[in-house]
């Protein structure tokens, strides 16, 4: 809630509404795609949105980083970012996870559309008969 | 001793460290033996931590020396000891079942590849389990996450990958909503410190960010504990991967999610803040009486054994959260209690299902035509931990529903009585489904069932010895699942 002094309402928090709506289109790709690709997609903003979540908050416009010194009296939280650090690397982790999945499902099925492969799994040659 | 000190770290540190061993090892049977003694010393490890709570209380272990609201926090209590011996516990009977099991159904070059995701995935279950540190479950519960989503996508049906997708989908989703929470939570406390998060909240009680925290982590851990609206990945999940997976996971993770949950709602938000303010009580329930009562209807419908047990694996999940929703100390010891007893139960029938499945090749209805016959142990097995699953005396399920039933009496509601026992009868129908198919149908020509190793069967009965001990003997289920009650309807800590 630390937006410049001076500004109404809805510009002071205009991280926070950038932030949801970031989180609300990346869910909805999510949901609204067949395309496997452009769900990761979905899920990869959906994802980095929660970043600014974190950061925005623990930024002051002039702080720095927590230096002892006396030229610096104002600092920004170091804290969000160290998370942030974290949940970064957890996100290109489950990218590349979902990616090398994606390659696998289009070496089984031959496409990437959800769809077609429910499709084939519903067809005459389901597997159930095994 | 200084080494005795150190088990909360070393609880986690040794099965992260056996991981990597495993992959430089990359011989299956060299990796196969590390993680053996590594689950087997982790559950060493969770039983002298569970011995010392027992003995001295609650007590905690400073990562690196730095002191708790600063640094991270081990702490480790009656639930959170219990949790740790099951997750411990499960794994060293798995693991040794595992090499026989895997040897059917995943290809020779990734044996290796098999015992290091699972290594990592017991050590983000372990974590969760110990840490006191919000941002901490978190980091836990995606390692445990993307190691099961590979394990998922070892199984030989290339369904299996849609499945682990879909999981990884569903998954991630969820653990982005906790990690708002704890966001949230964080800018409101500024502390990511259970303890601390749970005294400082009290100022802030009430407000809109910690309600909306409350929601996200809600929402968030019911994906992963598989609630039911929220199931959707699990019977896919469950019915393609291999048979050692499925036993794991189904035995583990929902488990630890609802250890979250538990561990958010009464020792962080406070038990006055999420059943006082909110009618949580009332939603818990529906959505518990919906699961136990839909999904156990849908796995009645199911041609394949390991997806009519996903199924009740959702059902059961129902009749966890109902517990929780009692809001009392009962429910809560019924709750906790079942977390073990239906671990083990749906641990060991996915076992028997992974004996199935390399004796005869696979687990459709019409594959075990006269299973009875041909596997006379592992029917009776599997139709044990059916008995289980319905909550027949003498079986550590009957023991949960007991409670439930006795919580559900104290709080003057008796018609919840009839609907638990209304959803044992559909148990009862899916179970059955299974004894007609095994016991009053004529064995297929052209199946000859393939001997079965020792290193399968020897686990698997173990564990249905642990099914029928705890059903007799309540002394190491229900008397921490009370204790562990106790301490959470206490407040937050």
């Amino acid at each position: 809630m630390n937006g410049p002094p001076g500004l109404p309402g809805i510009f002071g928090h205009f991280s926070y509404f950038v932030t949801i709506f970031l989180l609300v289109a990346g869910l909805f790709i999510v949901i609204a795609r067949g395309n496997l690709i452009k769900k990761l997609v979905g899920l990869g903003i959906f994802q980095t949105s929660v970043y600014l979540l974190y950061i925005a908050p623990g930024k002051l416009i002039g702080g720095t980083a927590p230096i002892l010194s006396d030229a610096f009296k104002v600092y920004s939280n170091p804290i969000p970012h160290v998370l942030i650090l974290t949940a970064i690397v957890v996100g290109v982790a489950t990218l590349a996870l979902g990616l090398a999945l994606v390659v696998r499902i289009r070496e089984a099925y031959g496409t990437i559309e959800e769809d077609e492969i429910l499709l084939q799994e519903s067809g005459p040659a389901g597997a159930d008969a095994r | 001793m200084s080494l005795a000190n150190h088990l909360p770290a070393l609880q986690v540190v040794l099965p992260l460290l056996a991981a990597p061993l495993t992959v430089l090892l990359r011989r299956p049977g060299l990796a196969f033996v590390v993680a053996v003694a590594a689950s087997w010393c982790a559950l060493a490890i969770a039983l002298m931590l569970a011995l010392q709570v027992h003995d001295g209380g609650a007590f905690s272990y400073a990562i690196g020396n730095w002191q708790a609201p600063l640094g991270i926090e081990y702490r480790v209590d009656e639930l959170s000891s219990l949790m740790l011996v099951l997750v411990a516990g499960t794994a060293s009977v798995v693991l040794p079942f595992a090499r026989g099991s895997i040897e059917r159904e995943i290809p020779p070059q990734q044996h290796y590849l098999f015992y290091t995701m699972f290594l990592l995935c017991m050590t983000g279950l372990l974590g969760i389990s110990i840490t006191g540190d919000a941002f901490n479950i978190f980091v836990f519960l995606e390692i445990s996450s993307l190691s099961t989503y590979v394990l998922i996508a070892l199984g030989r049906d290339r369904r299996a990958l849609l499945a682990a997708y879909q999981y990884l989908i569903m998954g991630t989703i969820g653990a982005t909503f906790i990690v708002i929470a704890i966001g949230l939570l964080y800018l409101m406390t500024g502390t990511l410190n259970l303890a601390d998060l749970g005294r400082r909240i009290g100022s802030a009680s009430g407000t809109r960010p910690v309600l909306a925290a409350l929601a996200f982590l809600t929402v968030g851990v019911s994906l992963k504990a598989a609630l039911f609206p929220l199931h959707q990945w699990l019977p896919n999940a469950y019915a393609y991967a291999p048979s050692a997976v499925s036993a794991f996971v189904a035995a583990t993770a929902t488990k630890v999610a609802v250890y979250v949950l538990l561990r958010f709602y009464f020792s962080v938000f406070g038990e006055a803040q999420v059943f006082g303010r909110l009618p949580m009580e009332e939603m818990m329930l529906l959505l518990a009486l919906a699961g136990m009562f839909a999904a156990s209807t849908i796995a009645i419908f199911q041609t394949d054994l390991k997806r009519l047990f996903a199924y009740s694996s959702v059902g059961q999940v129902g009749y966890i959260i109902l517990g929780l929703s009692y809001d009392s100390v009962t429910g809560l010891t019924a709750s906790i209690a079942h977390l073990v007893n239906h671990g083990v139960t749906k641990g060991a029938a996915f076992m028997l299902l992974g004996i199935v499945v390399a004796s005869i090749g696979g687990t459709t209805l019409a594959r075990v035509h006269g299973l009875g016959r041909l596997m006379p142990w592992t029917s009776a097995g599997i139709v044990l931990a059916g008995l289980s699953l319905i909550g027949v005396p003498g079986t550590a399920g009957f023991v949960t529903k007991w409670y439930l039933v006795l919580a559900a009496l104290e709080k003057g509601q008796w018609w919840l009585v009839f609907l638990i026992v209304a959803s044992s009868l559909l148990s009862l129908m899916y179970v059955w489904r299974f004894v007609e198919a095994a016991y009053f149908r004529e064995p297929r020509k052209d199946i000859v069932p393939a001997p079965v190793p020792a290193s399968m069967w020897i686990p698997t009965a173990v564990l249905l010895a642990a099914v029928v001990i705890f059903g007799l003997d309540t002394t190491y289920t229900v008397d921490p699942a009370v204790r562990a009650a106790e301490m959470l309807m206490g407040g937050p800590r």
